[in-house]
């Protein structure tokens, strides 16, 4: 999974959110160690300070925890990196549906275009 | 936190040039800070007034409390905008140069960093191409244990992946007690690892804020406001 970040939004809130997709999508386990603050960092190119931030915010959530001296774990609080992916979800999929309303095709014809579509 | 530069009510003329004209402001320790303006907005003269390479016209400037001069050098770390190394050096003396130079600088890093970019210490300097030579250049920058770093455009001329590297080795070597400023005009590459930015306009401070509040307040990012702000 690449790190995109959006440079015309604040970057606190999307290491946030990106780091939830991950442990959404089950790359990091319950009480496993995630990647270091620099390594976040320098993977996605923005600011240490910024993604230290990112890491204090999601452990007032519950969603990770720090030990003093050896990194950042994955918390208990999974329940809230999920609602962060259902969000994500529901938004590329309410901007899936308007841009076909755009092209001229209504949500019942988008529903059978994405019923019949063969990958 | 504490404050690590403070400059109050600063000014420097070159004849009947003012190059900076009454400027204040403070900058906290742990953060990175871009130093943006477009040419002749006197990025560099605010520059080497940091580095005692020029003196203030007017007004003061304090770097961990003190004033400029051996013991605030001392903490400094200065990539100037151009290269003043001696060519015909190998990498190797020239880290030897430095750590003889720096009582802060670690051979070791430097060494590190050098081979992970396949460039050996036993080149001369004038046979690496002009984007090592720059990247040598920042190499031994950034393997001082300093308190400021001051770098002079470091990402001007070298290439987009090249400015990967440039960016990655800056993160890489930042250490939470030390503030790095960059002074470019190539905001678009640089904006997403900056804690605050301080824009220049004809030696004035037109703006000085954290770069998330921009992107909060204006929506956008700090290379559009940049444009706005210097619309012509």
């Amino acid at each position: 999974m690449d790190w995109i970040i959006d440079k015309n939004r604040p970057i606190c809130p999307q290491i946030c959110e990106q780091l939830c997709l991950r442990v959404a999508a089950g790359q990091f386990a319950p009480h496993e160690k995630i990647l270091s603050v620099r390594e976040i960092a320098v993977a996605a190119g923005v600011n240490p300070n910024t993604v230290q931030r990112s890491l204090e915010e999601l452990e007032g959530r519950g969603v990770l925890y720090s030990v003093r001296g050896s990194g950042w774990f994955v918390g208990e609080n999974i329940a809230h990196a999920r609602e962060v992916l259902d969000d994500i979800l529901a938004k590329k999929t309410a901007d899936y549906f308007e841009a076909m309303r755009i092209l001229g095709m209504d949500s019942a014809a988008v529903k059978e275009y994405v019923k019949e579509w063969k990958e | 936190m504490s404050e690590i530069v403070c400059c109050t009510n600063l000014s420097k003329t070159y004849g009947n040039v003012n190059a900076l004209k009454n400027i204040s402001f403070t900058l906290d320790s742990g953060k990175i800070v871009g130093l943006l303006g477009p040419n002749g907005s006197g990025k560099t003269t605010l520059i080497k007034l940091l580095n005692g390479l020029l003196t203030p016209t007017k007004g003061e400037i304090r770097i961990g409390g003190q004033k400029i001069g051996v013991e605030t050098k001392k903490q400094v770390a200065y990539l100037p905008d151009n290269s003043y190394l001696n060519s015909w050096m190998t990498v190797k003396q020239i880290v030897s140069y430095f750590a003889d130079f720096y009582e802060d600088f670690q051979p070791e890093v430097a060494y590190e960093m050098l081979s992970r970019l396949d460039i050996a210490p036993e080149r001369k300097l004038k046979t690496l191409s002009k984007g090592n030579k720059e990247k040598v250049c920042l190499i031994l920058v950034m393997s001082r244990k300093a308190r400021l770093y001051v770098l002079d455009e470091p990402i001007a001329g070298v290439d987009p992946a090249a400015r990967d590297y440039v960016i990655s080795t800056i993160i890489n070597n930042y250490n939470p007690e030390a503030t790095v400023i960059i002074s470019t005009h190539l905001i678009a590459d640089i904006e997403q690892i900056l804690d605050e930015v301080i824009f220049l306009k004809n030696g004035e401070i037109v703006l000085q804020s954290t770069v998330d509040e921009i992107r909060t307040e204006h929506e956008k990012s700090v290379d559009e406001l940049f444009r706005e702000v210097f619309k012509w």
